[in-house]
């Protein structure tokens, strides 16, 4: 009888340490099982994506819609560009919407936000977003700002 | 007393760091022995059972304590210094990285080595200074085998399971003071974790650091038993041989692993 209890003990500790580590696996670090959900891809380019990062999410009217799956420079524009896997569900987005990288809150993460445009054709696996708008650089802003101070008091 | 003299000291200099590489050498033949050695027993399964019983179901009650202090201690602080910036929403994820990467293998390899590697040093120790192990090799059962390595084992098993338990009981400690308590959204607590968790990056890396805190701490607390004087003094100069280094093997280690996991930036 006593070694049955023991037994038993051994065997729930063992169960809770697996069930803790298969915790920490999908709850915490939000590791999917369905990997192999439908999605397609997408094609950004923008003059600057300053801190934006892989995994980094696409929203559009603030829905997570897909995430960020690279990012490299393209060699011919000089410019960067990001690949997108946006969910299949969302497959009425029109060919001329705008991407633009957003800022979650004063210091938070840099996310792709889209905003849905007017035409009639819709982007399909592979397709462009054309008209992007790039991440804000609190430095370009600053130093613009700086400029304009000077300029008035100039022509003051 | 008598004056030692300067070759004397340099003799007895040379001495102790022979004698430290022997030990060294010592106890890798002695896990080697332990791990690789011929003779199997036949109730194998039953010994580690018994073992992960003393070693791991026991040490459970100290680890969850701890780990939801220490999880709840982490939000406090952090919401503190995060409430500065305005970024209190964070907490979550300043609390799964803070256990995950350091203080769960770490901690849980700590109060492991206070709490089952000690009781290991002297359950072996004692048993040698009353001629249990020496008993049992007389009549054809070899120590290593029934008595050391199901205690290894054990504590090799046990290690990972507790840091895993600690971890998620920390994260869970945590959410009850940012939620319940400071008021921070709870679906911006876990969303905000799980963007930053990765799985590879955090979740497996700590698990590789405590498998290695697992291995050397248990490694260090059998062979300091098993190696120890069998006098009450030797016994409890083992013990704390065992706390002591296992400590600071842990620390010195995780610095190391922690270089290589996350230091190429």
């Amino acid at each position: 009888m006593r070694i049955r209890t023991l037994e038993i003990g051994v065997g729930l500790f063992l169960l809770a340490g697996v069930l803790a580590l298969l915790l920490l696996a999908l709850r915490v670090s939000g590791l999917t099982v369905d990997a192999s959900k439908d999605t397609y891809k997408l094609y950004a380019h923008f003059d600057n994506i300053a801190g934006l990062t892989v995994r980094a999410k696409v929203t559009m009217a603030g829905v997570t819609i897909g995430k960020v799956t690279a990012i490299d420079l393209d060699r011919d524009t000089y410019t960067g560009r990001v690949t997108m896997e946006i969910d299949s569900s969302v497959n009425n987005l029109p060919s001329d919407s705008t991407a633009s990288i957003l800022t979650a809150g004063l210091l938070g993460e840099k996310y792709i936000g889209i905003s849905v445009g007017g035409e009639d054709e819709v982007l399909k696996d592979g397709s462009t977003i054309h008209d992007t708008q790039s991440a804000l650089v609190l430095e370009d802003l600053i130093g613009k700002f700086l400029m304009n101070s000077v300029n008035n008091k100039e022509s003051n | 007393m008598r004056k030692i003299s300067i070759l004397e000291r340099i003799r007895l200099l040379g001495r102790s760091g022979i004698d430290v590489i022997a030990a060294l050498g010592k106890s890798t033949i002695f896990l080697l022995r332990v791990l690789f050695g011929r003779g199997g027993l036949g109730n194998s399964g039953e010994l580690l059972v018994k073992q992960l019983y003393s070693v791991g179901v026991l040490s459970l009650v100290i680890i969850v304590v701890s780990g939801i202090f220490i999880g709840m201690v982490l939000a406090l602080q952090g919401y503190n210094i995060l409430k500065d910036y305005g970024s209190e929403q964070a907490v979550g994820q300043m609390v799964a990285l803070t256990l995950l990467r350091e203080l769960g293998p770490v901690v849980t390899a700590l109060l492991f080595a206070g709490r089952a590697g000690s009781a290991l040093t002297a359950e072996i120790g004692n048993m040698k200074s009353t001629e249990q192990l020496s008993s049992l090799s007389m009549i054809g059962v070899d120590p290593l085998k029934y008595i050391i390595a199901p205690r290894l084992w054990a504590g090799f098993i046990s290690l990972p399971l507790l840091t895993g338990i600690f971890c998620v009981v920390g994260i869970w400690g945590g959410a009850v003071v940012a939620i319940d308590w400071l008021g921070i959204y709870e679906g911006s607590y876990w969303s905000n974790m799980q963007n930053s968790v990765s799985f590879h990056e955090d979740v497996l890396n700590g698990l590789i650091k405590s498998l290695v805190f697992a291995w050397v701490v248990t490694w260090i607390a059998v062979f300091q038993g098993y190696d120890c004087e069998p006098t009450s003094e030797g016994i409890s100069r083992a013990t704390t041989r065992t706390v002591v280094y296992a400590s600071l093997a842990v620390l010195g280690l995780d610095f190391i692993l922690t270089a290589l996991m996350f230091g190429d930036y």
